[in-house]
């Protein structure tokens, strides 16, 4: 969005702005802090304000992602699958508004914005796909030497802090919450620090997704402030540190031992980006595995094969 | 001798065929896994020396020594009789064993064989082993057998009628053999678990002789293909148990049919001991229904004695 | 009349292992004393006789292991899958061999009765090592891409209650991968492992691809900080896994930690009670307690508490303490001093707290660590023990009067290792296991292992799986 849109004024009409706000819970608050930060362009011109989010606003935010874990893991597969479809095909309605955040938040020409922007959309219809199928491939049954039937079943591990990608605000963060999601975890998002404007823009199309809310919490402000007080959080079961640089890593990684979060590790971005086709790795990287075992015995009582 | 009246605590459950079966049927259930794994860890007891001679002693005291074939003939049973009084001619101190266990018609016979030995003479009765035939024809049998001097009385139910879920026939034919019985003989009420085939089944058919008034409860006929396992003795076992718990009667277990050596019948002393508990450990209350198994125990016997293993042509054929 | 069946002793004989006065740490395929000939016994916890000495790592000692399976790596790595998984199978078939030494030698060295060493220890541990030997040329199949490549040199530190059994988790996945490892015994424990090294050895393993350092927590400090480590691996305490968890913090090192818990065991009205009263026992007493699946919570309907409990306390007179070695024994010893005055501790504490303490009658040997198996009715969420890992064979029972009840208390724990469940009714086992955060979930049955079958916990029971097709991803290049 270039600032001449925003005033409008080519247009001898003063546009109206808007008011960029945290999404938790389903809802759109402020943040608790009552404070804000200035968000610019690449070239360093005045975007928005975004709200400036305190330890208070990711407490909520675990709270309300605690709250939607049971409802969000206990959906059929099939049900979120349906969800994370029907966010890609909200996206792609308001394709030209995110082409042109992206843009500007990135300094990207509006064709490679608009390459960032399709690459997310189908990103979401890819995720969408594996809702159904990631029980399959990493899950089955065990060859167990005994009378047992043993089954081992992914099961998401929980609410899983994401520190979305600092360079890639859309196309980065759409892979970083996509892979949470699908597979059931609920999420408390930490938006790109100096472009958080797509990543709130995003919580209005999912709260137009069937999303419950709750399930993807999205804050924005300074990364290293936020992800502290999640990185300590005793209710929070994992950490994906895709956004933080190297020492803040560490310093996190050694905050989640407290609780023994699971720590994802920034991964080295390939080439190719955020564009690259992902693997499994990011699902499974939250996954936890079930396994359930059960005498299965003999019809008659002419003695089991044990 | 036990009344044949249900005992008190557990009179409700046999006042119609709808409070039997809904008293059978809430049993606990039986998960045949966890119960074969328990028989199995308790078979894997080690058991030597000065244990295993009593337990030897004990095994051969508890043997119903039996021969039920078609080919019985008063000789067979007379040197069944004296094998059962005398199991080991060359010493002395080798326990006789609890009884000899015949048709019918071969008690006057085996009374004869064991007359003044204390070993008492079981018969096989009610249309032994199939059980299909009118309940006069059963009792008739029983009462011949009582009156030729059966001490004991070794009847099989009417599996069709328990897998059928007709339980109140079964429960009113046990008491009515328990009646012909009398008050001289003693009733072992024969399952055939191999034709119950369920767990369940032989949790229920269990409860259900012990409430009819059976004194032991007995696995098999010996004529089947699964005879006494020590899962399904184990199941027995926990069942005389809990009975007496609830009702203060206390009944005994006999395995039956598949028990051939020495080291089987001490497997089977052990889960006794470690399930029923020590007052089972006697003849009254455990028996071993066997032929073979009788010169496997006094084979070990003779090695535990001497040192040295014995053979096949050190105790006697009969 | 009834006459009591007493079990004459029938002792295993200790003859079959000839544990020898010293041993040194196992490095580079040869044995050598510390660097600072540092030495430290290891006793028999049931008698406290001496079994033998020693050597101590130090950090030293620790580094040239890890260089002597760093220079091992190159090859090992490079060796085509088949010819490891040949080694592998080699192993195998020398521990099915050796199996009775090693477990008279196990159950010597930790305590624990014969009775388990010989028909649960070897065995798994044998079978570990076959099934992960299969897997060593079929990587690729694994799921995990095509060629994963392994990580490098593993640093795995491994506790007392399973030594050899931990060992096997441990190794097997790790050579299978070509990983190469410098594994650190517990300090009570660590002869197995040293017998191990001799099988390392029968089967021509090259030299520094097992390294083994026997030491206490320092030499593990060591080994986990070590720069050249490239994969952690450890099994113990949650306390000493967040410990290690911050170690490896900002480091490129991959980690699975298998940690303690705090396991409900489910009794429900319609439970087949006889097998149930067999699991609870399995559960809580098997290995005295010391186990990190334990079922250590009995949470029973609170509609046949009596009867159940009866029935327990019924069961708990059989079991038979004492003699380790003696093949009738049920209990053995409480592997330590150490842990005898945990347990003693958390017990006394459960008492203070107004808990109801039983024990069976149980006379206890007068040398050696030793407990009785307790249970604790009259315990609630709020106890200490119900909340504290005991490691003992001290059970806590508590109750709960619906299903939705049952599994709030089960999984109000930050723990999430294990849990029984057990019902007739098919439907209401997969609803309660679906609910459960919890790793392995047992119903029916309970303590049942299996190499094919994953296992490792949820929350701060750790993280990463052991077992199965899953326990390959903690020893290869893949996140």
């Amino acid at each position: 969005m270039s600032t001449e849109s925003i005033s409008g004024s080519a247009a001898g009409r003063l546009s109206v702005l808007k008011t960029y706000k945290l999404y938790v819970g389903g809802k759109f608050p402020r943040s608790e802090s009552g404070r804000v930060y200035e968000v610019t362009d690449a070239k360093g011109k005045w975007l928005a304000n975004a709200p400036l989010s305190s330890r208070k606003d990711a407490r909520d935010a675990v709270v309300a992602a605690r709250k939607a874990f049971g409802g969000w893991s206990g959906a059929t597969a099939y049900n979120r699958g349906q969800i994370l479809y029907r966010i890609a095909e909200m996206l792609e309605g308001r394709r030209d508004q995110y082409v042109a955040e992206v843009a500007d938040a990135e300094g990207l020409s509006k064709s490679k914005a608009a390459a960032q922007v399709d690459a997310a959309i189908d990103r979401w219809v890819w995720y969408a796909g594996w809702t159904d199928k990631i029980a399959q491939v990493v899950g089955g049954g065990n060859p167990v030497a005994g009378p047992f039937f043993n089954l081992s079943s992914p099961e998401p591990t929980g609410v899983v802090a994401v520190l979305a990608p600092q360079e890639s605000s859309f196309l980065g963060l759409v892979s970083v919450v996509a892979p949470v999601i699908a597979t059931g975890n609920t999420a408390v998002v930490v938006a790109s620090e100096k472009s958080p404007l797509p990543a709130l823009s995003l919580g209005e199309v999912l709260a137009t997704s069937d999303l419950p809310g709750g399930v993807v919490n999205i804050l924005s402000g300074r990364t290293a402030e936020i992800a502290a007080p999640l990185a300590a959080h005793q209710d929070v079961n994992a950490i994906d540190l895709a956004g933080a640089d190297e020492e803040l890593a560490k310093e996190l990684e050694i905050a989640a031992a407290d609780n023994l979060k699971r720590v994802l590790r920034p991964q080295p971005v390939d080439g190719a980006g955020w564009s690259a086709a992902p693997g499994t790795d990011r699902m499974t990287a939250f996954l936890e595995t079930k396994t359930v075992w059960h005498p299965t015995g003999a019809l008659g009582a002419s003695g089991s094969s044990y | 001798m036990p009344t044949t009246e249900p005992p008190f605590a557990l009179k409700d459950a046999t006042a119609s065929d709808s409070t039997l079966r809904r008293f059978l049927h809430g049993l606990p259930g039986v998960d045949a896994v966890g119960l074969e794994a328990r028989a199995a860890s308790l078979g894997t007891r080690s058991i030597k020396t000065t244990a295993k001679a009593y337990a030897l002693d004990l095994a051969i005291s508890m043997v119903d020594l039996t021969t039920l074939e078609g080919a019985d003939t008063p000789g067979k049973v007379r040197a069944l009789g004296a094998k059962a009084v005398r199991p080991d001619p060359a010493d002395r101190t080798a326990p006789a064993t609890a009884a000899v266990c015949v048709y019918p018609d071969m008690v006057p016979t085996a009374k004869e064989a064991v007359a003044g030995s204390g070993v008492k003479v079981a018969s096989v009765a009610t249309a032994f082993p199939a059980g299909r035939a009118s309940l006069a024809v059963k009792l008739a049998d029983v009462r011949e057998a009582v009156a030729a001097g059966a001490d004991e009385v070794d009847m099989v139910i009417d599996r069709g009628a328990f897998l059928a879920g007709h339980y109140m026939k079964v429960y009113d034919e046990i008491t009515a053999v328990r009646e012909a019985c009398g008050t001289s003989a003693r009733l072992k009420v024969i399952f055939e678990t191999g034709e119950l085939s369920t767990y369940d089944n032989i949790r229920r058919a269990s409860w259900l002789g012990m409430l009819a008034g059976a004194d032991f409860i007995k696995t098999s006929t010996g004529k089947v293909a699964i005879n006494a396992t020590p899962a399904n003795t184990l199941l027995m076992l926990e069942a005389v148990r809990d009975f007496r718990a609830q009702t203060g009667v206390q009944v005994g277990v006999k395995p039956a049919g598949g028990i051939r050596t020495a080291k089987d019948a001490i497997k089977f002393l052990v889960l006794v001991n470690e399930t029923a508990g020590a007052d089972w450990l006697d003849n009254h209350w455990f028996r071993f229904g066997a032929s073979s198994l009788l010169n496997d125990l006094l084979m070990q016997r003779q090695k535990l004695a001497t040192g040295r293993y014995s053979g096949p042509d050190y105790v006697t054929v009969d | 009349m009834a006459s009591a069946f007493e079990y004459a002793p029938a002792p295993e004989s200790r003859a079959i292992v000839d544990i020898a006065p010293s041993y040194g740490l196992f490095i580079d395929g040869e044995f050598a004393d510390a660097a600072d000939g540092k030495v430290f016994k290891t006793v028999s916890p049931a008698t406290e006789e001496v079994l033998s000495e020693v050597a101590e790592a130090g950090e030293a000692d620790v580094d040239r292991a890890v260089r002597a399976a760093r220079k091992a790596f190159e090859k090992w790595s490079a060796l085509p899958g088949s010819e490891r998984a040949k080694y592998l199978f080699r192993i195998a078939r020398i521990i099915q061999e050796r199996s009775r030494e090693l477990a008279v030698l196990e159950t010597l060295d930790n305590g624990k009765p014969i009775r388990e060493t010989r028909d649960a220890d070897l065995p798994l541990v044998a079978a570990h090592f076959f099934y992960y030997a299969g897997w060593a040329d079929k990587l690729d199949h694994a799921g995990y891409g095509a060629d994963p490549r392994p990580l490098g040199v593993a640093g795995q530190v491994i506790p007392w209650n399973f030594p050899l059994l931990m060992l096997a988790w441990k190794i097997a996945p790790a050579l299978a991968t070509g990983n190469t490892v410098v594994l650190k015994p517990a300090e009570t424990t660590p002869l197995s492992a040293l017998f191990f090294a001799d099988i390392c050895r029968q089967a021509q393993l090259p030299k520094g691809v097992v390294n083994i350092v026997t030491g206490d927590g320092r030499a593990g400090a060591a080994l986990i900080a070590h720069p050249d480590v490239n994969k952690v691996a450890f099994t113990g305490s949650t306390a000493v896994g967040k410990e290690i968890a911050r170690t490896v913090a900002g480091t490129r090192k991959k980690l699975t930690l298998e940690l303690g818990g705090k396991g409900a065991n489910i009794v429900f009205d319609d439970a087949p009670v006889d097998q149930a009263v067999e699991g609870i026992v399995s559960g809580i007493f098997f290995n005295q307690g010391q186990v990190c699946c334990a079922g250590s919570r009995l949470l029973v309907q609170e509609s046949i508490h009596d009867e159940l409990l009866d029935s327990l306390k019924r069961r708990l007179s059989t079991l038979r303490l004492g003699d380790p070695l003696d093949k009738n024994t049920d209990i053995g010893a409480i592997n330590s001093a150490e842990q005898l005055a945990r347990i003693t501790a958390l017990a006394d504490q459960g008492e203070a707290e107004g808990a109801e303490r039983w024990s069976p009658a149980c006379e206890l040997p007068s040398s050696g660590y030793w407990f009785a198996p307790t249970l604790f009715t009259n315990v609630t969420q709020a106890h200490t023990i119900a909340r504290d890992e005991i490691f003992g064979p001290v059970l806590s029972v508590l109750t709960f009067r619906t299903p939705d009840e049952a599994v709030a208390k089960a999984n109000n724990t930050p723990y999430g290792l294990s849990a029984g469940i057990w019902t007739e009714k098919g439907s209401r086992i997969l609803a309660v296991a679906n609910k459960l955060r919890a790793g392995v979930i047992w119903s029916n049955t309970f303590n049942k292992f299996d190499p094919t079958s994953p296992f490792g916990g949820y929350k701060e029971s750790g993280f990463g799986r052991e077992g199965g097709r899953h326990g390959l991803e903690a020893y290869l290049d893949v996140y």
